[in-house]
Formats: C-alpha cells, sequence, structure tokens
C-alpha cells in the first residue's frame, strides 16, 4: 500500500514536471506579478520573468525526478543562489521570515489554476494527484527558501558587523587642518585599530594638525578604551598633530577618576563644539587665517 | 515583584569572546536599569562589570558571569559574580595594586572595580581558577559596612 502510494505520488510528480516545463512562460509570467518577484525586481520585469523561470526550470527537474519532498534534490542547486539574493533582499526591506514563508506560499495558487484549466475534467483523479504533488513541491520550495534567508541571515549579521566598523568610523575633514572622529558604541580593540588607522591615514592625506575624538557616542570607558584613546593621541602626536578628546559625560568622568585613568596628558573638552572652537583657535594662531571653504 | 527579600533569580551569561563582554555590558545595563539605577550608578557598575569580565575573557581563559538583583529593604542593588577556571592569581596583592600588569593593560582593571562598587571579593588560587564577586546599591550606602 505504501509503496504504491509513493510509487502514485512519484509519477504524478513526473507528469507535473512536464507540465510545469511547457507551461514555463505562462506560469513564469504570472509570478512576476506576486508579491515576492516584484518585491525583489523592481527595476525590470523581464529580470523578474526570467529569474521565474530559473525557478521554474528547477521545480520542474526536481519534480521530473520524482522526489518532491526532497529538499536536497539537485534540481534546487541552480537557484539556491539566487532564491538566497532574494530572500536576502527581501529581509534587507523588512519582511520577517513568516513574510518570506507566505510569499513563498503563494506562488503555488496560480500554478493550480493552469493546472485545472488545462484540464478537461478538472475533478478527474489524476488532477488531484497532480495538485498534490504540486503542494508537496511548493513545500519542499519553501523549506529551500526559508533555510537560505536563515543561512544569508547570518551572513548579513556578519557582514553588516563589518560595515559598522568602516562606516562608524568616519574622518570627518571640517576644514583644512582639523579632522573629527565621531566614535560611536563599543570601542573594542578591532574598532580601536581600525579609527586608530583610518585617522592616522586622515591625518596625513590631509595634513591636518589637529584631530578632535568625540566619544559622546561611546557606552563604556574603561581602561581598554582609555587605553586605546591615549595610543591613538600619541601616535597622533608623532604626526605632528594634536588631539582633543570631546563629549566626555558627567558620568563617565566620574567613571574614569574612580577607576584611576590619568588622562592629564590628553586635552579634553565637554562638547564637540568646544573641541573645535579649541582647533580652530589654535589653527589661527598656527596658520594665517583661512578664509577658504573645506 | 518577584524577588523574595535579599535577592531574585541569578542570570548566567557566557564570557568567551569580544562579542560576549558586548553583551554582558548591555545585559548589565539593562538589568541595572530596570533596577532603578541612576545614571552614574549604572556607569561604575557596568564599567567594574567590562573590566571584570575582560580579565575573566583573557587572563581566566573564559568563563561565565552570574547576575543576581537584591533587595535590602527599600535599597536595591545587584551581585555581579565573574567565574573562570583559568590559572588563578599567584599574587593578590600584586594583582590589585595601581598600574600592575602582566599583560599590557593599564593595570587598572581589578584595582580601579573595587573602587567603582561596594563590595567586592576576590576568591583564587593558583591552578584552580578565579571567583571575583562584587555588589553594587542603586544608591550610595552610608559608610557602615554590613559584615554580614
Ligand atoms: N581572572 C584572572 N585570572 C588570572 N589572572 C588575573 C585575572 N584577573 C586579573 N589577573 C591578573 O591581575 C593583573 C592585574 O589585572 P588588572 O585588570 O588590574 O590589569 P590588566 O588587566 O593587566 O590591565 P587593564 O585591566 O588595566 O587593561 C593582570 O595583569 C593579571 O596578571
Ligand atoms: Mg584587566
Amino acid at each position: 500500500m505504501k509503496v504504491s502510494e509513493q510509487e502514485a505520488v512519484a509519477s504524478a510528480a513526473r507528469e507535473l514536471g512536464v507540465f510545469l516545463e511547457r507551461r514555463k512562460e505562462q506560469i513564469a509570467r504570472r509570478w512576476a506579478d506576486a508579491p515576492l518577484f516584484r518585491a525583489v525586481f523592481t527595476d525590470s520585469r523581464d529580470e523578474a520573468v526570467e529569474a521565474c523561470k530559473a525557478v521554474v526550470d528547477a521545480l520542474s527537474e526536481v519534480a521530473s525526478a520524482g522526489s518532491p519532498e526532497d529538499i536536497a534534490a539537485p534540481g534546487f542547486d541552480q537557484v539556491r543562489e539566487q532564491l538566497g539574493r532574494m530572500s536576502g533582499s527581501r529581509t534587507r526591506t523588512g519582511a520577517g521570515p513568516a513574510q518570506i514563508a507566505d510569499e513563498v506560499a503563494a506562488l503555488r495558487a496560480p500554478v493550480v489554476e493552469l493546472l485545472r484549466a488545462e484540464a478537461t475534467d478538472a475533478s478527474a483523479p489524476e488532477v488531484a494527484e497532480r495538485v498534490l504533488a504540486l503542494t508537496l513541491l511548493m513545500g519542499t520550495l519553501r523549506l529551500v527558501v526559508m533555510r537560505t534567508a536563515l543561512g544569508s541571515g547570518q551572513e548579513l549579521i556578519a557582514r553588516q558587523r563589518e560595515e559598522l566598523l568602516e562606516v562608524a568610523t568616519p574622518v570627518i575633514s571640517l576644514r583644512e587642518g582639523v579632522v573629527v572622529v565621531p566614535l560611536i558604541g563599543t570601542l573594542d580593540s578591532a574598532r580601536s585599530q581600525v579609527v586608530m588607522e583610518s585617522l592616522l591615514e586622515s591625518i596625513a592625506d590631509r595634513g591636518a594638525r589637529y584631530a578632535v575624538l568625540d566619544i559622546t557616542g561611546v557606552s563604556t570607558v574603561d581602561s581598554l578604551v582609555a587605553q586605546h584613546l591615549m595610543k591613538t593621541v600619541d601616535a597622533a602626536r608623532l604626526m605632528g598633530a594634536e588631539c582633543v578628546v570631546s563629549g566626555i559625560r558627567p558620568a563617565i568622568a566620574q567613571t574614569i577618576v574612580h577607576l584611576g585613568i590619568d588622562l592629564g596628558s590628553v586635552v579634553t573638552r565637554a562638547t564637540l563644539a568646544d573641541a573645535l572652537a579649541y582647533a580652530l583657535a589654535r589653527q589661527g594662531v598656527d596658520a594665517a587665517p583661512d578664509a577658504g571653504a573645506p | 515583584m518577584t524577588a523574595a527579600p535579599g535577592s531574585a533569580v541569578a542570570t548566567c551569561l557566557p564570557v568567551g569572546s569580544d562579542t560576549d563582554l558586548t553583551w554582558v555590558r548591555q545585559q548589565i545595563r539593562q538589568v541595572a536599569a530596570g533596577l532603578g539605577f541612576g545614571l552614574v550608578q549604572l556607569t561604575k557598575l557596568v564599567t567594574a562589570a567590562s573590566e571584570l569580565a575582560r580579565n575573566t575573557l583573557v587572563y581566566g581563559g573564559g568563563g561565565h558571569v552570574e547576575i543576581t538583583p537584591l533587595e535590602r529593604g527599600t535599597i536595591r542593588g545587584v551581585r555581579l559574580s565573574f567565574v573562570d577556571s583559568g590559572p588563578g592569581i599567584h599574587d593578590v596583592e600584586l594583582a590589585m595594586t595601581d598600574g600592575y600588569t602582566s599583560g599590557d593593560g593599564l593595570g587598572l582593571g581589578l584595582s580601579g572595580a573595587r573602587r567603582l562598587v561596594h563590595e567586592f571579593e576576590l576568591d583564587t588560587a593558583p591552578g584552580r581558577g578565579t571567583t571575583v564577586t562584587v555588589v553594587v546599591w542603586t544608591a550610595d550606602l552610608p559608610a557602615a559596612r554590613p559584615g554580614e
């Protein structure tokens, strides 16, 4: 019984595979209007249709192999990357896993419609079997998408972390001779290294004489952060630039004192504005006033 | 108010990576804010925790931290225990000295953390690991330190 049931599913799946291949064009056109594809391929409908065709091809191959429930079927391999990109793109635009799953599930209905429309007798048992095979197949597709979605989610987090390292340490050149680094978040050793490198680089590139390190956005200043700050200040000094540290909030100032950290060798100012005023005033003393743009 | 007088449920967090340190700081910040810590006390607590957790990671080879909310009368507080089973500290007095480091730090973590908290206890033995336990209350208590 069991065996023949499986055999029935397999043969219905093979027929479904033939059907999918034959109606690829029509299915792709309908899918291209579905939220999943429309939201990802916003620029060009042709591109969406091509992407849809690739997915139909994959489904057709998996179905023709007679195993619509095989999540590891080789047929999925050609679209795995594409599906990953699609779910990644949906995730970036704010769609959660549940929504992506729903959007994949919604792809089934238009195919069922075509399947029924094609049959002379829509209530014939072989039509029901093909619909069942399609349902299994689409369930498998949904699992494949969810897997790639979770995978690309983790990748996304790792990549965003890397990007944040870069983005969160912009060196802003205010005007000739003064650069500002607004520090944000956690100043661990990796971050500090990035900060130091980009600061020194821009001091060299722009011939800056003053650098303002603003720590308003740094949540915790412990001995390691203080040490990193002091090292950065020393390195900048070696390159001929004076650093001003600004944005030390009152609670942090008290904490630093209790910790026993001596920032005596570092010029500090309460706010970024104060630090800039200091740097610009000193700049004015150092060189003839510069009326020019940044 | 699930807390029984004295203490409530402890949370245990791993200390095994830089990412863990960030998480530990965030969690402790959240717990303390929930207990009504003011900004200064909260900053002191989180900074002390940051020092001790990093010692657990760097010198203890990793371990965990236990966070326990406390209640004494109307005053609330939190107890943090940083536990590792690393090499232990051979010379506690030296380690607690301002400026002493066996690595390349400022040597202010242990001694500085002690100044930031109300109660500080260091339990260590060579080869058996190190546990540092600190308590911080929401407000500075009158100098009298209960002898328990
Ligand atoms: N959990 C621990 N296990 C073993 N040794 C420790 C532990 N914690 C601290 N030590 C020892 O005590 C010394 C002093 O610690 P402390 O935190 O005061 O300074 P540091 O970590 O060296 O530098 P800093 O914390 O200022 O960056 C360390 O250098 C280390 O030798
Ligand atoms: Mg330390």
